[in-house]
């Protein structure tokens, strides 16, 4: 199931564990990047609270946690090469993986019809 | 956010949209923070090669002295400034800035000697306040006017020179801070080879309604690509330049800001015309007896871009602050984070290791010797 929300996230969610990145359309925004700070596992997140930060030439910006959580996995490789969040966003340089605390409050997320909606 | 119907425009910014710039509002101008290439491509652009920078939101001033003596406005400008301005040769330009009377830095600008009038290029968001500081303190001496008809525009890189070479020979023999004017395609433009990138450039102010095509055509050629406002304070920022409202403000002054070289001798203690400018008695001791606070550059230890307004501090722990920064972020040239701020003077000195503090932790960050980049002025 692949939802996304108003704050440019996409989520893969495969049982209870929901793979997170931020969209293509967020990376064009941001631009370039050249840092990313990422949580460490086992941190537990609520929906909203900032769980990562890029950062651009101009500017850094957070990363919301999707949904109530907890970190189980994180993707080093955007750390070592945050350029891959611009050329890859919604595949190689996903950001965490996160087991959800309630798998059915992502029904409530966006689909990507919804989403594409959202940003045209 | 500011209403986008109320911000004015540069005679660029047709030409801006045309181009896919993203807009942003700066200073009460709709301004072009990047173009498609991004902020990135376009600082690595401009120090590989040549970037074009609409400058046209900054204030051009010309103070005309009514006695049709240059002499006369130079004098009567060194009441505002600390900078030798008599001392300045015909075609020749001079970085200064005006202090208040608490020694605090009012605006940053550049001054210009052309002959038989000063020209004056001042930051957007003072350009107004300059305007009235000027005329309520020179105006029984000089005319002074605001140029409302011109744009300005900045060709910077080391492929600069070149590039305009081509529509004007001359341009060769100009070197860093001169001044001349100049037909391009035959319209009349005052050239400075100048610019706030820490390379060799220009900075061209051409008359608003052939700003268009004088611009078009300087991006006709394939070394030059346009650039916003986003490179242009990462460029700034790696030349280890003072943005004004950021670096320096009225809380500042030259000193601490380590701008003496923007005071010359014959402004100081001993010298033919010492003092004579607003805070000079505070500007001028601190010339001798030193300041407790410096601005600095700062190079984080870590990849973490270190942002203006975080808080700098002795230790890793955030118990003795020591200062904070003014400028950062990440410089595509020196691929790394730089930044620029004030610390106290006991952790002024190149080398030392201090903390800033970033999302609740604190990056080990050290006091390193501006600029970042090796400027490329041709002297």
């Amino acid at each position: 199931m692949l939802k996304f929300t108003e704050e440019h996230e996409w989520l893969k969610i495969e049982g209870d564990v929901a793979t997170v990145g931020i969209t293509e359309h967020a990376a064009g925004q941001l631009g370039d990047l050249v840092f990313v700070e990422l949580p460490e596992a086992g941190a537990s997140f609520s929906k909203g609270d900032s769980a990562a930060t890029v950062e651009s030439v101009k500017a850094a910006s957070d990363v919301y946690c999707p949904l109530d959580g907890e970190i189980v996995e994180v993707n080093q490789a955007i750390v070592d090469d945050p350029s891959l969040v611009n050329s890859d966003p919604q595949g190689a340089a996903w950001f965490f993986k996160l087991k959800l605390a309630d798998p059915d409050a992502a029904n409530a997320l966006l689909d990507e019809a919804a989403y594409k909606e959202f940003v045209a | 956010m500011e209403d986008v119907s109320t911000l004015k425009h540069t005679p660029l910014h047709a030409l801006h949209l045309s181009l896919g710039a993203r807009m942003v509002p700066f200073a009460g101008y709709d301004m072009p923070v990047q173009y498609p290439e991004g902020v990135l491509k376009e600082h690595l652009h401009t120090r590989a090669a040549a970037g074009l920078f609409d400058v046209s939101h900054m204030g051009q001033i010309v103070v005309r002295p009514k006695s049709g003596k240059v002499e006369d406005a130079a004098l009567a400008l060194e009441q505002l400034v600390p900078a030798d301005v008599v001392g300045l040769g015909e075609g020749r330009q001079r970085y200064g800035l005006f202090t208040n009377a608490a020694g605090g830095i009012l605006d940053d600008l550049m001054i210009v000697n052309r002959g038989d009038h000063l020209f004056l290029v001042v930051n957007a968001a003072c350009k107004d306040a300059d305007l009235k500081h000027l005329k309520d303190s020179l105006g029984s001496v000089c005319d002074v006017t605001m140029l409302t008809d011109r744009a300005l525009i900045a060709l910077q890189g080391p492929r600069a020179g070149a590039v305009l070479c081509e529509l004007w020979a001359d341009v060769a023999s100009m070197r860093f801070m001169d001044v001349a004017e100049a037909e391009l395609h035959d319209v009349s433009c005052i050239i400075s080879r100048s610019g706030y990138t820490g390379e060799d450039g220009f900075e061209i102010s051409i008359p608003a309604d052939a700003a268009v095509d004088v611009t078009q055509r300087l991006l006709e050629h394939p070394d030059v690509l346009p650039i916003g406002l986003g490179a242009r304070d990462s460029l700034r920022l790696e030349a280890g330049l003072c943005l004004y409202g950021n670096d320096i403000d009225t809380n500042t002054t030259p000193i601490e800001a380590g701008l003496e070289w923007a005071i010359q001798k014959s402004r100081r203690a001993g010298g033919e015309r010492a003092g004579g400018f607003p805070g000079a008695g505070r500007i001028l001791a601190e010339l001798t007896d030193g300041v407790s606070t410096r601005r600095v550059g700062l190079r984080p230890e870590g990849r973490a871009p270190v942002r203006g307004g975080a808080n700098l501090y002795a230790d890793a722990e955030g118990r003795t602050a020591a200062g904070t920064v003014t400028s950062g972020g990440f410089g595509p040239s020196v691929d790394g984070p730089v930044a620029m701020g004030y610390v106290d003077a006991e952790h002024a000195e190149i080398g030392t290791r201090l903390f800033a503090e970033v999302r609740g932790k604190y990056l080990p960050i050290a006091v390193t010797a501006l600029p970042f980049i090796k400027q490329t002025y041709k002297r």
